[in-house]
């Protein structure tokens, strides 16, 4: 299959849901959409090196991938442990209500 | 207009709005189910970058395994909807989007300023992609890192259950 495509696609379509996750970081209060969100930054970094790979026709860029959806998984499960133990302290997932690391 | 062409705008577009619709969704069931669908899109993406063994790993760890766990824990605290806070929410969203778009244009500008020059997959896009020689670069090359990342699971998933688990007192 012809590609025709040229890698600066890719790589904007990257840095929009890149920049997509930064905004719902910004934005969202609830934390559960903020892990969401971050999830969405590590799959925009994704894109890129998986990009990168097969355009350099280099395979390390995937092997990377795989590596991170490993530490993705791994930061999905711990984050979303410390959600429950704050909801189960505090009753909320708001960000902004939890406050007990400022002095 | 080739198939390529083609297909790489629909999965773009689907891409970028779910992931629109993932954050101003106020209801974090509706953002869980989008950012499945952003998933899918970004398989379809890999697909078209001949890395079928990503796309299928895409879909089942991502949209099948942490997916699957936010969904229950958005369902285990049963929210409600997000209630906006209104006076300072306004103000940090303008500044949010508009740095977003700021930086998207930056971006846009280096990209499409300074052309990589790559137009085309390589020659060995196709041969990469598969199971087999993510494989046996992974389990060569890349066999210590490949080690280092199951420990760190396993001290994931020992954390995870220490911090979810009822504490029986006091101390943490």
């Amino acid at each position: 299959m012809l590609q025709t495509i040229p890698l600066e696609f890719y790589l904007i379509l990257s840095a929009i849901m890149f920049m997509l996750g930064v905004v719902g970081v910004i934005v969202r209060r609830n934390a559960i959409v903020i892990f969401m969100s971050i999830e969405m930054m590590l799959n925009a970094v994704n894109l890129t090196l998986v990009s990168f790979s097969q355009f350099m026709g280099d395979s390390a860029g995937q092997i990377f991938v795989f590596f991170v959806m490993a530490v993705a998984a791994a930061e999905a499960a711990v984050g979303l442990a410390i959600v429950l133990a704050l909801f189960r302290k505090k009753q909320t997932v708001y960000v902004d209500e939890v406050n007990v690391l400022k002095w | 207009m080739s198939t390529t062409v083609i297909l790489f705008s629909i999965l773009a577009i689907a891409a970028i709005a779910t992931g629109v619709s993932v954050i101003i969704n106020k209801n974090p069931v509706a953002s869980a189910m989008s950012l499945i669908l952003h998933f899918f899109a970004l398989a379809g993406l890999y697909l078209t970058l001949n890395a079928q063994f990503l796309a299928a790993i895409q879909i089942l760890v991502y949209a099948g395994a942490i997916m699957v766990l936010v969904v229950f824990v958005v369902m285990l605290l049963n929210l409600g909807k997000e209630s906006a806070l209104n006076e300072r929410f306004n103000v940090r969203t303008g500044i949010a989007v508009s740095m977003g778009v700021l930086m998207i244009a930056q971006l846009a500008i280096a990209f499409f300023g300074q052309p990589t020059g790559y137009n085309q997959l390589s020659d060995k896009a196709a041969l990469n992609g598969t199971a087999e020689s993510i494989g046996t670069v992974l389990f060569t090359e890349y066999l210590f890192p490949f080690e280092a990342i199951s420990l760190l699971l396993l001290v994931a998933i020992v954390g995870s259950i220490l911090l979810a688990k009822k504490q029986q007192k006091e101390s943490v």
